[in-house]
């Protein structure tokens, strides 16, 4: 069965998941409990404060849970990449139920033995506390459950904005289109349900003596055998992996293209390939290889410094190799040579503006800074080696705030003089397509992204033949080349494969 | 203290009365529930007042303990207005006997009879001594008894309890509301003799109200009639058997 094989293969990494989605849903439910009991409270006490309050519990619940991240994301202190976002839509699911049960619990109470406490003197805080809460124990267990269950359920969508947890696995296998991948996160997440449903079950019929107890046995048996039908299904119907390489890329043009040139240098070799392009962002590539899903990508030196190994910006390109070799055999990754272009940040202007005034170098904006405005993708903006470092290193001071919005809109905005200088990628297909001109780094201030194949060393060491063909690709690929091949699938629509095929031939 | 058998006028010198109401007037909305009743009971006697649902009875009894208000007149509870009392202090010194008994489901029958006390902050050892006492008052054996939940109990069972926790701080008043009413008639019949032999006990001033004549001339030193929101008659069970008024006579004729 290769999905409990992967999970063996898998199980420190799927432990860490388990616990960050344990932890996501119980910090969430504990906030939304502390929240929605006082409100569940003052709604069963006081309707004309409570139905507008269930109201608006309501209508949270129905805002779609993706389109609830993507409304929180942009809001300050709440907003952000990160489980701090995750935990405030959690909550926000959570609410309803336990704000509900919590009053209908109340509610629901025989009127006689409220009567009896007033009776016998009690003052409505301890009416409160000895009476009611006690009595509405049980169906404020029951919300609490519900919402567990659901919020179990919602936390797979966190691993979209970063937070964690088993939706990581659902959202890697969907980009992989890899069933079992998919099933190693969701199983886990249903298994978690159920025993929080088990548990809390257990809890509510303890909490209340005499109450006819649910068929729970009866759910819990039907619904592991469907989880073991689904596990059995999914095993039989998964092909089982072969021997050949599995070649991964991140999600956009050039890694595709990038994974494409790895595939077709040893396809041309005869070593047999499976393609895995278009899987995601960094961290879900470096993941991948290590749990050994893929055996390659092509990464970039500065990229893999930070980002990854979360080590200070360095400038020396051979420093930052040896670096990166040294970190990346510890964990049994190794670094091939780089493929030769650099795919840094690159100060743009439009070329007819780079003429007419003769800019050649970022230093030559200085004179222009005060009358131009910049425009920036979101990363660029917000990095502290991105826009704050670049205007503090050249001493730039531009006319207003720069403009930020999505990257690929930041080309065609300077294109179309919305903003007069940007900052892209020195591969981009844009940069010739719209006719812009890339300004000289000249005092060095951005790292180099030499573009370098990563490849798993177990795998070099069982197939030689492998390095010895990636090796022909070692400092092949200029910029241009790059660049060219960039533009030909995003500007002019062609076909990755075919691209890359003329490209090889050429080499050769 | 005598259990003075009041015969004459609420203005009986047998000391202050406990409760005394004057020219009181209820109503819910546009309804007049209760319409110039005066009344006074004295210590120790045991008021039984009759009439059909709806007669008023029960709000009778909610104005002595504040659950409400009057809208005309005063209801005095040891000569103060109840308007002046704080609700909490007035309803601790007043036992409440509730027809649907209203236990708290999830306390034990010993922390049922014990809430009270325990809201006045006896300590443990007393409020267990006093649940002991007041079970073997009620014929409940404490030993059985005491550490069972309500839902174990037969209805007459819980009625008892409902009689000992209304006992439980001794309070100089004790207010029931057709207590033994859903009862079946034989437990009706035993309980109510089991009662008077507490009240004989106590002596503890009871306002007791019912629809039942016969349990009313069982238990009560008076007996007051309530009609259409008024008092039309209030004496001792022998003047009532004996009254010529009409309106009382049809209550011994449907009643009894």
């Amino acid at each position: 069965m290769r999905l409990i094989s992967f999970w063996i293969a898998h199980r420190l990494e799927l432990a860490a998941m388990v616990e960050r989605h344990l932890f996501l849903v119980a910090v969430s439910t504990l906030a939304a409990a502390a929240i929605g009991l006082p409100a569940g409270v003052i709604a069963a006490h006081r309707p004309r404060i409570g139905r507008p309050l269930l109201a608006v519990a309501s209508i949270a619940q129905t805002i779609p849970s993706l389109a609830l991240l993507g409304f929180l994301l942009p809001i300050p202190f709440i907003g952000g990449i990160g489980p701090r976002i995750a935990i405030v839509a959690l909550v926000l699911y959570a609410l309803l139920p336990i704000v509900r049960s919590t009053a209908a619990g109340l509610k629901s109470i025989d009127p006689a033995v409220i009567e009896a406490g007033v009776a016998m003197g009690m003052t409505p805080r301890q009416l409160l506390w000895l009476v009611e809460l006690p009595l509405a124990l049980p169906s404020i267990v029951a919300g609490i459950r519900i919402a567990t269950i659901v919020g179990i359920g919602t936390a797979t969508i966190a691993a979209a904005i970063g937070a964690g947890g088993l939706g990581e696995y659902i959202f890697r296998g969907l980009s992989m289109v890899d069933s079992t991948v998919i099933l190693a996160g969701a199983i886990p997440a249903a298994l978690l349900a159920l025993a929080a449903d088990g548990a809390l079950t257990w809890l509510e019929r303890r909490l209340s003596p005499g109450r006819r107890a649910w068929p729970r046995t009866t759910a819990i048996a039907i619904g592991t055998a469907a989880v073991m039908a689904v596990v059995v299904l999914a095993s039989v119907l998964t092909p089982s992996r072969s021997d050949a390489i599995v070649i991964g890329s991140k999600n956009f043009t050039e890694q595709v293209v990038l994974g494409e040139l790895l595939a077709q240098t040893l396809e041309r070799r005869g070593i047999p390939v499976t393609r895995r392009l278009n899987l995601g962002g960094t961290f879900i590539c470096d993941r991948a290889m290590l749990s050994g899903d893929i055996d390659m990508y092509v990464e970039y030196t500065g990229t893999a410094l930070t980002a990854i190994l979360k080590q200070p910006v360095l400038k020396d390109p051979d420093v930052i190799l040896a670096n990166l070799r040294d970190a990346y055999s510890r964990r049994g990754l190794s670094v091939l040579a780089p493929l030769g272009f650099n795919n840094t940040f690159a100060i743009l202007v439009r070329r007819g503006d780079a003429e007419a005034r003769g800019l050649r170098t970022i230093g030559d904006l200085r004179a222009m800074a005060a009358e131009w405005r910049p425009g920036f993708g979101y990363e660029f903006a917000e990095r502290a080696d991105g826009y704050a470092g670049l205007s503090s290193a050249y001493g730039l001071r531009f006319a207003g705030q720069p403009r930020v919005m999505e990257l690929d809109l930041v080309y065609r905005a300077l294109a179309s003089g919305q903003v007069d200088v940007i900052a892209g990628d020195a591969t981009s297909g844009l940069i010739n397509a719209l006719d812009l001109a890339m300004l000289a780094d000249d005092r060095g201030y951005f790292p180099p992204y030499h573009a370098v194949p990563i490849v798993r060393s177990a795998v070099l060491l069982r197939r030689p033949d492998i390095g010895n063909a990636l090796a022909q690709l070692a400092g092949r690929i200029s910029e241009e080349s790059m660049r060219a091949m960039n533009s030909a699938v995003d500007v002019d629509h062609r076909d990755v494969a075919a691209t890359v095929r003329e490209f090889l031939s050429r080499l050769q | 203290m005598t259990r003075t058998p009041s015969t004459e006028s609420r203005d009986e010198a047998a000391g202050a009365p406990v409760v005394a109401f004057l020219g009181v007037r209820h109503a819910y909305d546009t309804r007049v529930v209760l319409d110039d009743i005066s009344l006074s009971i004295a210590r120790g006697e045991a008021l039984a007042l009759v009439g059909r649902s709806g007669a008023g009875k029960t709000t009778l009894l909610k104005l002595i303990n504040r659950l409400v208000l009057p809208h005309a007149g005063a209801v005095l509870v040891d000569g103060r207005d109840t308007r002046e009392w704080d609700p909490i202090e007035l309803r601790r010194r007043t036992g409440y006997v509730l027809q649907e008994v209203g236990l708290f489901p999830h306390l034990t029958i010993e922390d049922n009879v014990t809430l009270v006390p325990r809201l006045e902050g006896w300590p443990e050892s007393r409020r267990r001594a006093r649940a002991l006492e007041l079970l073997d008052l009620v014929g409940l054996p404490p030993a059985e008894f005491a550490k069972r939940w309500p839902r174990e109990l037969s209805g007459g069972q819980r009625q008892r309890v409902g009689v000992a926790r209304a006992l439980a701080v001794d309070p100089p008043v004790l207010l029931m509301d057709e207590p033994f009413g859903a009862l079946d008639p034989m437990t009706r019949v035993e309980l109510r003799q089991e009662f008077q032999r507490i009240q004989r006990h106590l002596r503890q001033t009871v306002v007791l109200v019912t629809h039942d004549m016969a349990e009313a001339f069982a238990l009560g030193d008076r007996v007051g009639v309530l009609d259409g929101g008024r008092l039309i008659a209030c004496d001792t069970p022998e003047r009532i058997a004996r009254a010529t008024d009409p309106n009382v006579r049809q209550f011994l004729v449907t009643c009894a």
